[in-house]
């Protein structure tokens, strides 16, 4: 089992034609995942590699069925784009476009959940995610994923996503999904979504969570695993030693007024039970220990 | 980004919002020349990124030229927490007969905005918020419902103002929130409003930082001007790079933000102190590799240079290439300890093997580069 997506998720990618979310699109498709459709109000009719291109994601989910959308849209355009993949019937809308402003995140975050409260948002600002051997969507490098099970994977972070599959691969570990959430103010979908649904799920047996400094989605978090969650969790946090007040690369990573520290998180993390690996390969060799012993 | 008191102001007055009329100055001559014209009493304010500024002597009342004169002399070149001021804002003073703080931001755990409102404005709201936490309203604004003019009026009544200037107070309040969403700021601060013994609600600071990403709705250059950035992030900035400068030796090249921000924290762990935080995103190409180069070797401080990469999309063997030709390109003062993983690092590191000496190495993991790196900073040091 895998949670969000799977090898029957069938994707429509708003952005197919544009140079990256062509290159990603036909990547995505070359792992394996059903890519059926691409949007461009100006290029209905025509095909990208084979891959039909319609007006709006409304005639891409009646033409092809797709039930989720993959947002390659300049940070401009993503605030009707998201709309309009939800008002078009797709159950996911996966937005990888960075640099999108706050107050267009805060908008279609919460216009989702009033109008449209089937549908999940994941990012934007995220590297999407990958059930491995089903479906990736994004920009994950589907190759460092072994298939399989039996961790779940949620990070803020990208490349440290790639590094923990990676890891995980080198030791023989399998992976049921890797989901990134994103490293922006108000991602679509948490920590704690992610969690919920990996506890559901029979085939995860245990969950890499890779956190980062900012906000309080960690601190969050601990709280539920303590309450919610029966499965062993390991957690690396990044920015142990970032200075105060200073944005490191993602908007949301930022230390300011003595709060969103890593120790912080780490120490809220481990007093809900949760293993703290101190670098990223500590915490693939912790997981390594928690798989062996399962 | 953070603006200046004197920008904020500009930017609410630009929303209808009631400010003194003011001009911002870099000489004491024209600090003079702008009370002169604006007429005493005025303010001298020091405009820097931080607060903290009347505490360190950056505010002054001026009740005459001559003490336009002094204090203006006396404040430029002031440091504040760090901040040189090179820039001064000369108002024309305010009589106070209250004073009051408000300020909107998002609450990234309700997903939702956040206003405060408090009758106990002039002090930090930390302060306020630590010893008298009631004085403090707080109201959750629906970022797709807004603000409703019902809504704010409860939240003024709630805050325990002066009653006698509620309707102002919600009409300013409302252009606040105005200002916020469609001015595409991250912050607005205002502390104090202050209410004047003729029962006028007025503006007399202004916190504003605006959301970068923006920049396609918005004309930020102007702000972006007045960024203060030392001389390193500033030419990164020029590239186009992720940069954040530190203090220590040992320069940092990562891919990705968690993984800069991870090997910071390692070269921390080994006992090190990294001399940046640089993140070079995901296509790491030569020129983009070269353009990191330049700047980490560009910094004086730099002994030692710290490249981590994980090829995810990116290939390892095009991370290689790429600093192989960049070292063809820079002529660079310290040695290089590289670690590359993921994708097709193999192959990487077959093609960095014959340029390996002791001026770039290699490392076999991250925990090890750092170890390696912050030795050979060390016995650079000494």
């Amino acid at each position: 089992m895998s949670i969000f997506v799977d090898e029957n998720t069938k994707v429509v990618y708003q952005g197919l034609t544009g140079s990256q979310g062509r290159y990603y699109g036909l990547l995505n498709r070359d792992y394996g995942t059903q890519v059926v459709a691409g949007t461009n109000p100006k290029k209905a009719g025509t095909d990208v590699e084979g891959i039909p291109i319609f007006a709006s994601v409304a005639d891409a989910v009646e033409a092809t069925g797709a039930n989720v959308s993959c947002v390659f849209i300049p940070a401009a355009g993503v605030r009707s784009a998201v709309l309009e993949a939800a008002e078009g019937g797709v159950e996911l809308v996966v937005v990888i476009t960075e640099g999108v402003p706050m107050h267009d995140e805060a908008y279609f975050f919460n216009k989702l959940k009033s109008d449209y409260p089937d549908v999940r948002l994941l990012g934007p600002n995220c590297p999407g995610l990958i059930s491995p051997g089903k479906a990736n969507i994004g920009i994950t490098a589907g190759h460092i994923a072994k298939e399989g099970g039996p961790v779940g994977i949620v990070s803020r972070s990208g490349t440290l996503t790639y590094q923990a599959l990676y890891e995980l691969k080198q030791k023989d570990i399998g992976c049921t999904t890797c989901v990134g959430i994103g490293g922006d103010p108000v991602p679509g979908t948490s920590f704690i979504d992610c969690l919920a649904a990996f506890e559901e799920d029979p085939e995860t047996e245990a969950v890499m969570m890779i956190g980062e400094i900012g906000g309080s989605a960690e601190e969050e978090a601990a709280e539920f695993i303590a309450a919610q969650v029966s499965k062993p969790v390991v957690a690396y946090i990044a920015g142990l030693t970032a200075p105060p007040g200073k944005k490191m690369g993602h908007a949301g990573a930022i230390v300011s007024g003595g709060k969103g520290t890593a120790q912080a998180k780490m120490d809220a993390l481990a007093a809900a039970g949760v293993r703290i690996g101190q670098s990223p390969s500590e915490a693939g060799d912790i997981m390594a220990e928690v798989v062996g012993g399962l | 980004m953070d603006l200046f008191e004197y920008q904020g102001k500009q930017f609410f007055a630009s929303y209808g919002m009631p400010v003194s009329p003011g001009e911002a100055v870099t000489t004491v001559a024209d600090a003079v020349a702008a009370a002169e014209r604006l007429g005493t009493p005025v303010m001298v304010k020091a405009q820097v990124h931080t607060g903290g500024r009347g505490k360190a002597g950056g505010v002054k009342f001026a009740p005459d030229i001559d003490a336009v004169r002094t204090h203006a002399s006396n404040i430029l070149g002031l440091d504040i927490r760090g901040h040189i001021v090179q820039n001064l804002w000369i108002e024309k003073a305010s009589d106070i007969a209250e004073e009051y703080y408000v300020s909107f931001t998002l609450d990234r755990s309700a997903k939702a905005h956040l206003g405060m409102l408090s009758a106990e404005g002039g002090v930090e709201i930390e302060t306020v918020a630590e010893e008298n936490p009631d004085a403090i309203a707080k109201i959750w604004v629906d970022p797709v419902e807004g603000l409703s003019q019902d809504q704010c009026r409860q939240w003024v009544l709630a805050a325990n103002l002066n009653p006698d200037v509620t309707d102002q107070t919600v009409e300013l309040l409302l252009k606040l929130y105005e200002a916020y969403t469609t001015g595409d700021a991250d912050l607005v601060e205002i502390n104090p409003l202050i209410v004047t013994p003729e029962g006028k609600v007025h503006v007399l600071d202004a916190k504003v930082t605006l959301d970068g990403n923006a920049g396609f709705r918005h004309d930020l250059a102007p702000f972006d001007a007045t960024q203060p950035r030392d001389e390193r992030e500033a030419a990164a900035h020029a590239k186009g790079l992720q940069y954040v400068g530190l203090e220590g030796s040992v320069g940092v090249i990562a891919n990705g933000a968690g993984l800069a921000m991870s090997t910071v924290d390692v070269v921390n762990q080994v006992g090190g102190k990294p001399a940046n935080f640089l993140d070079i995103g995901g296509g790491a190409n030569a020129d983009v590799m070269a353009g990191a180069l330049e700047v980490i070797n560009n910094d004086p401080d730099v002994q030692s240079i710290f490249i981590n990469i994980f090829g995810g999309i990116t290939r390892g063997e095009e991370v290689a290439n790429g600093i192989i030709e960049a070292m063809n390109r820079v002529d660079i003062a310290s040695p290089i300890v590289i670690r590359l993983d993921g994708t097709n690092a193999d192959e990487g590191r077959a093609l960095l093997q014959p340029h390996l000496s002791d001026r770039l190495m290699m490392a076999p993991t991250m925990l090890e580069a750092a170890r390696e790196a912050v030795a050979l900073a060390e016995g650079a040091a000494s």
